[in-house]
């Protein structure tokens, strides 16, 4: 092991083995984790050749191969629970992108959730069996978050019993689902459904779009790989043209709503339901942006730690990277904001569960804060930790450039985040409509409930521009509680005033909509707020459940660095609110600082206790064992240039020009 | 509308007409776009040849850029190089004379997608450090692609800190010759460009040793691979350095020397010399060494970063008023994205930066040019400010540009995620930007160090005639300052004065009070560099401010040049000045707070005139991004086409696709994994 990581892992002050309990959720699940990790890596079947050397068509391959051993082995392993599966696909994909990965994502669960028991009779025993591959195609090229704007039509034919699935324009062929270019089979359309001379909103139809046995494209059917992509170079993102295709009345999924076979409409009684995917995906992106994050800090920490770099004091050996503070200041925020994301992932997670419980029993009443919430949380984590990767590939310095330090990878396959499942802002928007519901549900005189309850309070806490005094001055930089307060006076006021300009607006000669759109830069900010504050109100939260002292004390140290950190970026906020003064903020500045030397010598052993194995990682800086420079120098040789010593181009080119001239 | 035509240049079946969305935009201009893209070119004859040159590249094949969308990485190279030799015949066939406009706006024309960058950059190290009877023998050499030279700087273990390099090169007097040598692993030169498939010579930066004494850096050219057969000479390991998230035209390399020996005569010696016997000599100052650094940086500044910037605004623009999304009254059509406020907040301020850069640029070409000359002839009084200057605005035109570009990419939706839209290989250019020619926070931290120089000796200036000697970059450190904002109406925000004194103030205000921290931290009795460093974090934040007050500086002042001359004009670029200085503001709004220089109050004042701005400059922000000017071929986007026809065009492109082009391509993968798959699982189960 390199001297310098030797020695940063026997200063630590606390055991890293018990914070990954923590994060894995018991001692027990870690073991278990291992465990199945362990198998993959001592098994010679998942071995392959470095990504990064592959070409785009070479990697599909790969990972279409992978997906094939893959059920065989899990069933070996006998790993059926969904964590279980989960951290199984996660070492064995790397990049978790499976061209199949939507069969079981999107089709099955949508054939379960929408399909009648004989509709699930006749597919999900092919789709389990990976007869039919699946996918689901919502998407358009002309139309993406706003589902109502989609232009794919299913017409039904009472003669034929029969519906007749088109994309009238360019804009309306199906554009990005995953597995569509060249996997599947068959795919889970959106279209506008049209009976009886009416439209009756968006549906969903099974529709078979490869013939069965020689995978070719059914007549009427077009479909294709839509080219190349930031990232994502596994998956066969697919573009799908209908031309007047005709499918069968019962591959309408007609759990809810039906056409019957003269073409009479049914509506479904509640249409909240399908909710729950979408819920659930996105609670699931707050996990992968901690994930991703910690990824990516994992690597730019242990490689500080091993990179030594220019001079504190004249004639001392260059020092560790890490120890200068504009160093310290880059990458320790987003150590604690990897944190803080951490438990807001396992809070979503469990929330998500435990809700979709009272679901199942027909109780509906949490979902929309549930939707409201995971609508900005997704925003709000996939667009920091989006920025947060970037900083720890530009924190590696030009190494971080290449694939060798396997950021670049983090970053690309992550940075679809913030537009796919929902586009960043427009779910900003989202829960920002739910705030304005609440905040004027309050000012009625009902009381809102859940996070947003500090909205209650607000009557009394009218923003007056004179009255300086109006904020408890009282504010403890070192006290949870007192900086979780803080937070939620921040986003009590930004909510304020961003509903107050959308009364405004409203007031002022504009219709509701406009007004909105007017507000949209206020309220974005607002949701922002918001989002902060649960983010610092989860994270206080776990800290409080914490026992063993030194992980609580070292902790404690990441959660005053994200809440410290945040005060001092947004001061403007806490400063024209009068929330915090001058004096203060200074004081939050010089105890950052500090913070940063407090969590120096615990810093490699923070990202150890995230427990990636270096496979996961994909990267030759962030090697658990810190070997970096041999282990470069390994990795370049194998690049595909190196074959020959004389590269072609130099007697193609080269050479004729300086002849040429 | 001879330049419409001009423009759409990719002569598909859509080219003929216009988007109606797009075309809306353009039916009633505020202002000459003309007029601004001569203004932007430095003259309507400027606009007259470059656009003369792209026509020339317009309609050949081996020119069109679309494929290298789908190209692997050694591809590219090969294109790339292919487009070079096929530069360099037409430059001889029109008779181009060296370093001409023409050669300027045929890189811009390809989208800078041409091999051999490094070795230009290795020539101006040549002209910059050499002796005249140097440059005599090697730069002929190198402008005939006799040799090819790479500029080998960084190493494997070290970057942007100079004295950390590793590389020897010790002065034998017996042969006259210098040993240079690689003695670790760490000392593996490593990213220098060309160096990996092309070049003949690499310019070797390494530590001097001759009479028993270090010099530090200095340059040497060694041959590395024979003339004859292109392999690597003895005591020469050379390749590639592997993928990288992208610039894939150019073949970064590693080189490692094993005593390789070279004779006097190859360490560049117009400052410095060893005299045969050994003795060292040097004329003018260390840093000297630097220069060739500050030269790349001017052109990358332009080349790389402005014009990626300024690509990335048109084609998110673009695209944002031809993509239509949800219904702002539920009784219209579906919106154009551009008529959110939110896409607005997103691209207008990328847009004033385009703007603003610019303008910095040429500010920067400008002093560059009034110095360069002055110090080759060793005159060296300019070349703090010019390294300061070309240092701060590197940092901050690429931490921002490449932020900016990275907005404009995620603006556009999930289609930016594609290679198609041309975003993707704006934002990985942008991206490696920030770490090479000096990693960012190392450059904002030199600029500090230039600051903190100045602003203490502005302090011990008793009388008034030495605190006038301060360079013009920072002669504000001086100068009145008020300390408290003065606006009392949302219009006040739209004096440039009013800005430029609230930039003033906290630059200022950042630098003193990290002036007095490091003081108060060496009076605790911490030495002098631990106090730095822990000071570092100020530093950077003061540092930052500077960069930004300068280049607010220099968009107001060139604005001023236009108000009588181009009325209409100066109109809407005040409006992107004003954006662009206020955006700083609210974006660390807590710096302007802090001390009360501006009120709460004053605050939604500013805040009101921003979101105003974003509406007026809305109207214009189409024929903004027109006014750069860049021809259909050099964006290579689906999305940002000048005619505005995205959906066909994408939907065209990915036919392109290797995966689509054969019937036989999808046939591996589903007969190798697929249908056994299929067969075996369905068995089972």
């Amino acid at each position: 092991m390199n001297p310098d990581l030797r020695r940063e892992r026997a200063a630590a002050t606390f055991n890293p083995e018990l914070i990954t309990n923590l994060l894995d959720g018991s001692p027990e699940k870690t073991q278990r984790r291992r465990e199945i990790e362990n198998k993959i890596l001592s098994d010679p079947d998942f071995q392959h050749e470095d990504y990064n050397f592959l070409t785009r068509s070479e990697r599909y391959d790969v990972a279409i191969k992978k997906s094939a051993v893959m059920v065989k082995k899990m069933r070996e392993f006998g790993i059926a629970d969904p964590d279980e599966i989960m951290w199984f696909k996660k070492l064995h994909l790397v990049n978790f992108v499976e061209p199949v990965g939507l069969n079981y994502s999107m089709f099955i669960p949508t054939l379960v959730n929408q399909g009648t028991t004989a509709q699930q009779e006749k597919w999900l025993h092919s789709s389990n069996g990976l007869e039919i591959i699946g996918t689901y195609a919502q998407t358009e090229m002309g139309h993406g978050t706003h589902l109502r704007g989609l232009e794919t039509t299913a017409t039904y034919d009472p003669k034929t019993q029969e519906f007749i699935m088109n994309s009238p324009t360019v804009t309306s062929i199906k554009w990005w689902p995953g597995g569509l270019g060249k996997t599947s089979n068959h795919a889970i359309v959106l279209a506008q459904l049209f009976t009886q001379g009416k439209c009756y909103g968006l549906h969903a139809f099974v529709v078979p779009i490869r013939e069965m046995g020689t995978h070719k494209p059914l007549p009427g059917i077009t479909v294709g790989d839509i080219g190349p992509k930031f990232g994502y170079e596994e998956m066969d993102n697919g573009y799908l043209k209908m031309d007047n295709y005709r499918i069968p009345r019962e591959n309408m999924l007609m759990k809810y709503a039906q056409v019957k076979p003269d073409g009479t409409y049914v509506k479904p009684v509640s249409n909240k339901l399908t909710y729950g995917t979408m819920v659930f995906v996105r609670s699931y992106l707050v996990g992968e942006a901690a994930r991703s994050l910690s990824k990516a800090c994992t690597i730019a920490i242990r490689y500080s730690a091993v990179r030594h770099q220019s001079e504190i004091k004249p004639g001392e050996p260059e020092p560790q990277v890490l120890d200068f503070q504009t160093q310290q200041y880059k990458l320790f925020p987003i150590l604690a904001t990897a944190y803080a994301f951490q438990f807001v992932g396992k809070y979503m997670k469990d929330t998500y569960y435990r809700i979709n419980e009272s679901i199942g029993q027909g109780d509906l009443s949490e979902l929309p804060e549930l939707h409201a919430l995971t609508a900005g949380l997704k925003a709000f984590t996939t667009w920091t930790a989006n920025t947060g990767i970037e900083e720890c590939r530009l924190a590696c310095g030009g190494h971080g450039y290449s694939h060798c330090s396997g950021i670049p990878n983090i970053y690309v396959t992550f940075t679809p985040a913030c537009t796919f499942e929902g586009e960043n802002t427009v779910m900003m928007l989202q829960t920002a409509r739910f705030l304005m519901k609440s905040y004027d549900q309050v000012q009625s005189g009902k009381l809102a409930c859940g996070l947003v309850s500090y909205l209650n309070d607000l009557p009394s806490q009218r923003i007056q521009p004179q009255q300086v005094a109006a904020w408890p001055t009282v504010v403890d930089i070192n006290d949870p509680d007192s900086l979780t307060e803080v937070y939620k006076l921040r986003a009590a006021r930004l909510i304020d005033i961003a509903a107050k300009n959308l009364h405004t607006e409203m007031s002022c000669r504009k219709s509701k909509e406009v007004a909105w759109n007017l507000t949209s830069v206020d309220l974005v900010r607002a949701t922002e707020a918001h989002c902060h504050y649960v983010v610092v109100k989860l994270f206080a939260d776990k800290l409080q459940k914490i026992q063993d002292k030194a992980v609580h004390s070292v902790l404690r140290n990441l959660f005053l660095l994200y809440s410290l950190y945040g005060i001092s970026q947004k001061a403007g906020d806490f400063l024209q609110g009068n929330i915090m003064t001058g004096s203060q903020i200074t004081q939050v500045n010089q105890h950052i600082l500090e913070l940063l030397t407090a969590i120096r010598p615990n810093a490699v052993a923070l990202v150890d206790a995230f427990d990636f194995k270096d496979m996961t990682l994909g990267s030759v800086l962030g090697r658990y064992d810190g070997n970096v420079y041999e282990n470069l120098f390994e990795w370049a040789k194998k690049s595909p240039l190196n074959k020959t010593q004389v590269h072609e181009s130099y007697h193609k080119y080269l050479k004729p020009l300086k002849s040429n001239l | 509308m001879g330049s419409r035509a001009h423009r759409v240049s990719l002569g598909d079946a859509w080219s003929g007409r216009v988007h109606p969305d797009i075309e809306s935009e353009r039916r009633w201009p505020a202002f000459d776009v003309e007029r601004l893209t001569n203004l932007l070119d430095g003259g309507a004859q400027n606009t007259a040849l470059r656009r003369k040159v792209e026509t020339l590249v317009r309609d050949d094949p081996a020119f069109n850029l679309i494929h290298t969308h789908f190209m692997t990485q050694d591809e590219h190279f090969q294109a790339a190089t292919q487009r070079l030799f096929l530069i360099q015949k037409l430059a001889k066939r029109m008779d181009w004379p060296d370093d001409s406009l023409e050669f300027q706006y045929i890189y811009r024309a390809l989208s800078g997608d041409i091999s051999l960058g490094v070795h230009s950059v290795a020539m101006n190290a040549i002209k910059s450090l050499g002796s005249e009877e140097q440059i005599a023998k090697w730069v002929p050499l190198c402008k005939t692609y006799q040799i090819i030279v790479s500029y080998a700087q960084t190493e494997m273990g070290h970057g942007t800190y100079l004295q950390g390099l590793e590389t020897e090169a010790t002065y034998d007097a017996a042969t006259q010759e210098f040993v240079i040598h690689s003695p670790t692993m760490t000392a593996t030169k490593w990213w220098p460009g060309d160096l990996g498939q092309a070049a003949t010579h690499a310019l070797v930066m390494a530590q001097l040793t001759c009479s028993g004494a270090r010099w530090g850096m200095h340059a040497f050219m060694v041959p590395i691979r024979s003339l004859q057969d292109h392999t690597p000479l003895p005591g020469i390991t050379v390749g590639d350095i592997g993928p990288k998230m992208g610039i894939e035209i150019t073949d970064n390399g590693f080189l490692r020397l094993d005593h390789v020996r070279v004779p006097r005569e190859n360490m560049l010696s117009r400052f410095t010399q060893v005299s045969p016997d050994g003795t060292y000599v040097r004329h003018g100052i260390a840093q000297v060494n630097y220069l060739p650094m500050v030269v790349t940086r001017v052109y990358m500044l332009r080349n790389i970063v402005l014009y990626g910037l300024q690509k990335a605004c048109v084609i998110a623009t673009r695209y944002s008023v031809i993509r239509r999304q949800s219904r702002i009254r539920p009784s219209d059509p579906e919106a154009k994205i551009l008529d959110y406020q939110t896409q607005q907040q997103k691209l207008i301020f990328p847009l004033a930066m385009g703007y603003a850069f610019h303008f910095q640029v040429a500010s920067i070409m400008d002093f560059f040019h009034r110095s360069y000359d002055a110090i080759r002839n060793k005159d060296m009084s300019l070349l703090p400010e010019l390294h300061a200057l070309t240092t701060g605005s590197k940092a901050m035109m690429t931490e921002f540009g490449a932020h900016g570009v990275e907005l404009c990419r995620r603006a556009c939706g999930g289609h930016g995620y594609s290679k198609l839209s041309g975003m993707p290989s704006l934002a990985t250019y942008l991206l490696a930007s920030c770490t090479y020619e000096g990693e960012n926070t190392v450059l904002y931290l030199q600029v500090a160090r230039f600051l903190v120089k100045n602003c203490r000796q502005a302090w011990e200036a008793s009388d008034p005639a030495s605190r006038k000697s301060l360079p013009q970059s920072v002669s504000y450190l001086t100068a009145a300052r008020v300390d408290k904002c003065p606006a009392q109406t949302e219009a006040h925000f739209l004096h440039p004065e009013l800005y430029m004194q609230a930039w003033a103030h906290v630059a200022a205000r950042l630098l003193e009070s990290s002036v007095h921290h490091l003081q108060m931290l060496v009076q605790a009795g911490a030495d002098e560099h631990e106090a730095w460093n822990q000071t570092s974090v100020l530093l950077l934040q003061a540092a930052k401010a500077h960069c930004y007050y300068i280049t607010v500086k220099n968009f107001k002042e060139a604005l001023e040049k236009l108000e009588h001359g181009e009325p209409a004009v100066h109109r809407v670029l005040k409006r992107l000045c004003d954006l662009f200085a206020l955006h700083g503001i609210l974006a660390d709004l807590g710096s302007f707070l802090y001390d009360g220089f501006l009120s709460a109050p004053q605050v939604n004042m500013l805040r009101t005139t921003y979101l105003d701005l974003l509406l007026q400059i809305r109207k214009d922000a189409i024929l903004l991004t027109d006014a750069f000017d860049f021809t259909d071929q050099c964006l290579n986007s689906a999305l940002g086409c000048y005619d505005g026809n995205v959906y066909e065009r994408l939907f065209q492109w990915a036919q392109m696709s290797p995966n689509n082009n054969s019937q036989t391509q999808e046939k591996p993968a589903y007969t190798k994994y697929i249908r056994p798959l299929m067969q075996s699982r369905g068995s089972k189960l």
